[in-house]
């Protein structure tokens, strides 16, 4: 009697993992998961607060109804982890096949937890038929997150880069001439000093703001390649060193003298537009350029990169492991690897998201329509985007983030 | 049916809450066996005292909570003490209710846009006043100290606090205490603070509660104005609860409970002062000073509800402005270009949300609606007044929302419930149905019970007495409770965002996720929206009346 109930005790579990694998869609088998998919309502929970961005998620809506008959809705959130937490929530309560969250736009930090916590579905992106043409094998950036492999768990959407941008008016020297901005993060102190509160960085725990200290600190530092392994393995203390004196010189010298910082990057950006910034920073290139034409820039805005090139990373989509529309969730990670919707995103005049697909090494037809804009002013000129350097480990950012903290909240 | 509406209102509101409160009490120590947190330990509350600029976020909730409500309280005292009767007072009555309608974070944006550096009032004065050229580099929105924070909260709580004490005084008859006042010589405003404001105090003290509570714990208006380095602890507590790495979830919900016991402190606090204000008054009473004080009373009360009435309005027309405007360089008072492009683009999409935001709206208030009415009914017939169950309709206004809301989601995720608008209507009844019961019991219970007693004898039944002859004589102060449970719901985020997965789109979790990306014309858009959208409620309560009993003055309703 107790022999039979043990052994269907260790039985359970993989009965329960078996009707969970029966239930999911195989990706290789692409027919039957256009099969699957039609008729399927997907939630997609994704940051809302830039319209440009919600209308071209409402285009790409349009796309896949027509095309596979898929119907997307938008959940629009102020938050990734909004949507992470959801998902935790399902899986606590139970839920492990009928969750809310069908798609997340996601990556870095999120990813790393979602993934660890096992909350994610897959591997699938590998065997998403459009994926071959981002061509990872020369792309390597579009299969890994903050150093880590996604292994299929999330297929690459986009990129992004820290640019900076500047009021080339206040730029403008005696004669009238435009002065070079600062070129790395020396030159940006020695501008700060001779410009006090004219420039700032988002306040931590912010993505833009982290960024920003990430990117100083693989400038400052001569331990850069500690940066791509985890934390734990070098002396966090004396890697980031040269970082807080770096600070610390930089602080009293920015916006409100370092004593408050704009919340967010898009608040840095309407700092710009009152006048009270001089010089800022995006993780989207084309931003100032579309801000201009919104009216939230002023038309003497100029995009550029330092010499020494700044971070970038690919963002991505995912699916959790208990949404009960997969395979549609497929299907629009797949259309969103299209050359028609990533040239469409890429549009200064939609959205002007840079493209995840190796551009050169598709067909003709496909890479006439990749045509970057040149003449907008405020656009990033051509090749800027060639110095990038890689995310460190996910377990930096924490760690500067706590870091940051400890040292100047509630001074 | 009738004898179980106050039971039923005490579970709807009472269960969920405690639901909520269960779950945000096992991770906040340590149990939540979906992260791997299987035993109870002290841990999350190392890690919570361990937060930088704990203590100070603590001390910014508990004072701001404290501050507000001292000031709004007394803004509305003294102006009820001042201007009774004025031109002023009728003017001010009948833009309480508008005051009232607007969102809590409608109201903090254009707060926002006035007294920033970069607002409207440096951009009037600059550069021919103050000789700035660029937003001056002061701190003046989200100081350290929570200024703006506070200044932001009075202006919405004092027309709230103003409604219950308009609401309340007819049952004192202030005028003739007032008179009687005057005839042994006192100056009006004295004899008003002297023999009305402590007979009034005890009738408006759970409003006040509410006042305290949400105060100390609102996280909207706190995100907009309130300090960021440390933020306010409500606000941090969202940021834990959202945080990628998950393990911080311990970490909120011990926030959470904390949370609760800095409202708890703040009230028991507030207990404290009212004892020592009372002791206060009684010998300012006693001493008989008839005059002493009276012009400064007479100014400060009118000049302070001024200053809060009429910096809602500027904000809300800052709002407007910037949803026309074109680049707007400072310091130009003006836009130098207008259009209208924010509103084109924003108008596809504003129709969803909207349908959302009334279908939820109506619902919650339908059924709060029903609720009060049938309660208050069964009041009247058993002739049994519910004071003690008073305590619990204010309970979802005293338990801080973030303490509970999170957990609530957890119950209904094991409940298997889907997020629907029925799901988010329910959340939305937590909240509209005290606001429309509180609204309304007043003038239920002042109704005089000689009408339905003159229609029994004329041989109607009870439920016809109700039906044609309480109802339609109730039907202003009804109309108006209704539009107050509409202007509740619509200004709701957390629940809605929370209870809805996030599905439901409603005009304010649209405003507030737009926030997020910082354009000032896109939010000016959605805020203007937002804070308009109560006000149809408002017309209709006072338009309906007066068109339905045009012929029959008496039953209008207050003008």
């Amino acid at each position: 009697m107790h022999a039979f109930s043990a052994r269907l005790a260790a039985l359970l579990p993989a009965l329960l993992m078996s009707t969970g694998l029966a239930a999911a869609p195989d990706p290789a088998d692409w027919d039957a998961v256009l099969d699957e998919a039609r008729g399927q309502t997907v939630y997609w929970y994704a940051w809302a607060g830039d319209q440009r961005t919600n209308d071209y998620i409402d285009w790409v809506a349009g796309r896949v109804d027509e095309r596979f008959d898929v119907t997307l809705e938008h959940v629009k959130i102020g938050n990734t982890a909004e949507a992470v937490s959801r998902v935790l929530a399902e899986k606590q309560a139970g839920n492990d096949d009928a969750g809310n969250v069908d798609l997340i736009w996601i990556n870095g930090e999120n990813f790393a937890a979602m993934k660890e916590n096992d909350l994610l579905f897959g591997p699938f992106a590998h065997a998403l038929p459009n994926f071959a043409l981002t061509r990872p094998e020369q792309n390597p950036e579009v299969v890994t997150d903050f150093t880590l492999p996604t292994e299929g768990y999330e297929s690459p959407w986009g990129r992004a880069q820290i640019t900076y941008y500047y009021d080339s008016d206040a730029f403008r020297g005696d004669s009238g001439e435009v002065e070079t901005p600062p070129q790395d993060v020396d030159e940006l102190l020695a501008w700060a000093r001779a410009n006090p509160g004219r420039f700032t960085y988002p306040r931590i725990p912010d993505f833009t703001g982290s960024t920003f200290l990430k990117q100083a600190l693989i400038e400052l530092s001569d331990q850069g390649e500690a940066l791509y392994a985890p934390v734990e393995e070098s002396d966090f203390a004396a890697v980031t060193a040269p970082l807080w004196d770096y600070l610390d010189a930089l602080h009293p010298h920015l916006w409100r003298s370092g004593r408050q910082f704009p919340a967010s990057g898009p608040e840095m950006r309407s700092l710009m537009g009152d006048g009270a910034l001089s010089l800022a920073f995006t993780f989207t290139p084309s931003e100032p350029a579309a801000a201009v034409a919104d009216y939230e820039l002023p038309e003497s805005t100029r995009s550029y990169v330092p010499k020494s090139g700044t971070l970038g990373n690919v963002h991505f989509v995912a699916i959790p492991f208990n949404s009960p529309h997969q395979a549609g969730a497929m299907v629009v990670s797949n259309f969103l690897l299209s050359p028609e919707a990533q040239a469409t995103k890429q549009d200064l005049d939609v959205w002007g998201d840079r493209t995840v697909l190796d551009v050169a090494r598709l067909e003709e037809a496909d890479r006439a329509l990749f045509t970057l804009e040149t003449s907008n002013p405020a656009m990033l000129p051509a090749g800027a985007l060639e110095r990038t350097l890689p995310e460190p480990h996910p377990s930096w950012m924490t760690a500067l983030q706590d870091a940051w903290q400890a040292r100047y909240i509630g001074q | 049916m009738l004898r179980l509406a106050p039971a039923l209102i005490v579970t709807l509101l009472v269960a969920p809450i405690l639901a909520g409160l269960a779950m945000a009490l096992l991770p906040a120590f340590g149990y939540l066996p979906a992260l791997g947190g299987d035993d109870i330990s002290l841990a999350p509350w190392r890690a919570l005292a361990a937060q930088p600029g704990i203590g100070r976020s603590v001390a910014i909730s508990f004072a701001s909570g404290l501050i507000a409500t001292a000031i709004s309280l007394a803004v509305v005292l003294l102006y009820l003490a001042a201007a009774t009767g004025s031109r002023l007072d009728r003017w001010i009555r009948r833009l309480v209710s508008p005051l009232l309608s607007i969102p809590h974070a409608a109201a903090a944006f254009g707060l926002a846009f006035l007294i920033a550096p970069s607002g409207l009032i440096a951009r009037l004065a600059s550069p021919t006043l103050t000789g700035w050229e660029r937003p001056p580099d002061l701190l003046i929105v989200q100081d350290p100290w929570g200024l703006s924070l506070i200044a932001g909260l009075v202006i919405k709580e004092v027309p709230f606090l103003l409604l219950m004490s308009l609401a309340a005084l007819p049952q004192l008859d202030p005028e003739r205490r007032v008179a009687m006042a005057r005839s042994l010589g006192y100056r009006p405003a004295i004899a008003w603070l002297k023999v009305v404001a402590p007979a009034l105090y005890p009738l408006i003290r759970l409003p006040v509660f509410a006042v305290i509570a949400y105060a100390s714990s609102v996280v909207d208006v706190a995100m907009i104005l309130g300090p960021t380095l440390p933020p306010t602890l409500a606000v941090s507590i969202l940021t834990w609860f959202s945080d990628p790495d998950l393990d911080q979830r311990f970490l909120a919900s011990a926030g959470a409970i904390l949370q609760l016991g800095v409202t708890a402190a703040a009230l028991l606090a507030w207990w404290g002062l009212e004892r020592l204000v009372a002791r206060l008054m009684n010998v300012w009473i006693a001493r008989g000073g008839r005059r002493r004080g009276e012009t400064c009373l007479h100014v400060g009360g009118k000049l302070w509800i001024l200053l809060a009435t009429g910096v809602a309005f500027a904000g809300i027309a800052g709002l407007a402005i910037y949803s026309v405007a074109g680049f707007w360089r400072f310091p130009d008072a003006l836009p130098r270009s207008m259009t209208l492009d924010h509103w084109a683009q924003a108008l596809p999409s504003l129709g969803g949300p909207l349908a959302s935001t009334a279908l939820i709206a109506l619902g919650s208030t339908l059924l709060a609606g029903v609720l009060a009415l049938a309660a208050l009914e069964n009041e009247q017939r058993t002739g049994r007044a519910a004071s003690k169950a008073l305590w619990l309709l204010y309970l979802p206004l005293i338990v801080p929302q973030i303490a509970f809301l999170f957990g609530l989601v957890v119950v209904m995720e094991q409940l298997g419930t889907r997020p629907t608008h029925g799901l988010i209507t329910f959340g939305h009844l937590l909240f509209v149905l005290p606001y429309v019961f509180l609204s309304l019991s007043e003038a239920y219970r002042r109704l005089d019970p000689r009408w339905s007693q003159l229609a029994l004898t004329l041989g109607v039944s009870r439920n016809a007495a109700f039906w044609r002859v309480r109802l339609p004589m109730l039907l202003a102060p009804l109309l108006t409770a209704l539009a107050v449970g509409l202007a509740v719901s619509i200004g709701q985020y957390l629940p809605t965002q929370l209870l809805g997965a996030g599905r439901v789109t409603t005009v304010t979790t649209e405003a507030v996720s737009l926030a997020a990306g910082g354009n000032r014309r896109v939010i000016g858009v959605w805020a203007l929206v937002q804070a308009c959208l109560p006000l149809v409620g408002f017309v209709i309560a006072i338009g309906l009346p007066r068109l339905l009993w045009s012929n029959r003055r008496g039953m209008q309703g207050a003008p």
